[in-house]
């Protein structure tokens, strides 16, 4: 998990992910963070995320993008 | 809507980009976001550099360029011309068509028949579609399909999500009746957009453009400021829109057309960024290298105008020697997508034209 909150840290320094319940609704991560924030995954965990998968819900809590990667083949 | 066209060919196409570049990097300072942050979707985007028109410059002026340099060339002549189809979703005026302003600078035969099609991304099918129909009775003429659009003059310059992607172009094709063509597939679908996935708010018979619809706002609370004279595209909606539909758009185009993936040799798709064109070559299964998705990022998104813009920058060596099976596509706002299979090549000409108009 910690591996995720650092690649967040890296795309918006300015916030506290670790202090939001919903980085969607808390306005943490907007559509072109997301794609940011698909692109490094996809780098770090060796993995295709696939396009359906790219829902806001699917990146609004660590524990959500972690279901993303290991459903998409990676591992934490 | 599902067809098959006979004896109809593509034989020659131009596509026209404005002379003016603008880089990413010198419109990074009008967003409100930080430079890094915005910096970093340079390469995922394909945030480098678009073309966009001068503040006088119209969808027509791009076609009249783009058309005198046809005739200056000699690859049709004027008395061949049987029909001018123009799909644009940024006309010159509200009245009188584009067409219409393209056969009177031309000075064309009063029989040439002139439609404009009101469509945004998918322009260039709608408009090959029209000329198809067109052809089937007028065998013995060539139509010309315009797809122009200038909607830079539409998206807020502080809209980092819209702005930076946005290009001007026009694409002309010419279509005429062959009987040695082969057969082209077509479907194309819609799914009425009442919740403005993809629209500009203002300026037509519902909200006339005014004072308080050029304000700029932060309606998303996002950081992008537009008005409701700009352009509005929800990206999550939109990248979701089409990542489910335009799969199985292709699988049937594919199954409709008795081919498999592999026997297309080019995926010709819209370029609406990088991204999203990427997302969808996994998706699709189709190798990066079929489907070229290097257009936005040296042109910018040109609307209806993408496909030929793409061809031409892409195969217009190979457009001009060699048939290629093509697997056409294009989605976006009505919300409408569509899908052609066909063979493209062996044209008289494919060039793309550098104008200052």
């Amino acid at each position: 998990m910690e591996k995720i909150y650092s690649i967040l840290a890296s795309l918006r320094p300015e916030f506290d992910y670790h202090a939001s319940q919903d980085f969607i609704k808390d306005g943490l991560l907007d559509s072109l963070d997301m794609v940011s924030l698909i692109s490094e995954l996809e780098e770090v965990f060796g993995i295709f995320i696939d396009a359906l998968d790219i829902l806001p819900e699917n990146f609004s809590s660590v524990e959500a993008i972690a279901e993303v990667i290991k459903k998409n083949g990676g591992t934490l | 809507m599902k067809t098959i066209f006979h004896h109809k060919k593509i034989t020659g196409l131009l596509s026209v980009v404005p002379e003016t570049v603008v880089h990413f990097e010198d419109e990074v300072d009008n967003y409100t976001f930080p430079p890094k942050q915005t910096m970093r979707l340079q390469k995922v985007m394909g945030y480098k550099q678009h073309r966009i028109v001068k503040e006088t410059t119209s969808a027509s002026d791009l076609c009249c360029a783009g058309l005198s340099y046809i005739l200056e060339n000699g690859w049709i002549k004027k008395e061949e011309i049987g029909g001018i189809v123009v799909a644009t979703a940024f006309p010159d005026h509200f009245i009188p068509p584009v067409s219409s302003i393209i056969h009177g600078k031309f000075d064309l035969d009063e029989e040439v028949a002139c439609i404009d099609v009101s469509q945004g991304c998918v322009a260039f099918l709608w408009g090959l579609l029209e000329a198809f129909m067109l052809l089937e009775h007028m065998p013995d003429k060539k139509v010309l399909v315009f797809a122009s659009d200038v909607l830079s003059k539409k998206v807020s310059k502080k809209d980092r999500n819209s702005f930076p992607l946005i290009g001007d172009a026009a694409g002309i094709a010419v279509v005429e009746h062959r009987d040695d063509a082969g057969d082209i597939y077509a479907i194309i679908r819609n799914r009425g957009d009442v919740d403005g996935v993809l629209r500009i708010p203002a300026g037509g018979s519902r909200l006339a453009c005014s004072a308080e619809t050029a304000q700029l706002r932060d309606t998303d609370g996002d950081g992008n400021l537009r008005s409701l004279d700009n352009l509005v595209m929800r990206g999550s909606d939109v990248f979701n829109f089409v990542q489910t539909v335009v799969p199985p758009l292709i699988d049937d185009i594919l199954q409709f057309s008795g081919m498999s993936k592999d026997m297309v040799d080019w995926y010709l798709f819209h370029q609406p960024n990088k991204f999203m064109l990427r997302k969808l070559a996994e998706k699709l299964e189709v190798p990066y290298e079929k489907m070229p998705m290097n257009t936005v990022e040296e042109f910018g998104n040109s609307s209806g105008a993408c496909i030929p813009v793409n061809i031409s920058y892409n195969l217009a060596d190979v457009m001009k020697t060699q048939m290629q099976r093509c697997c056409v596509s294009a989605f976006g706002s009505g919300l409408t997508w569509g899908a052609m299979t066909m063979d493209l090549g062996e044209m008289d000409f494919c060039e793309m034209l550098i104008s200052d108009c």
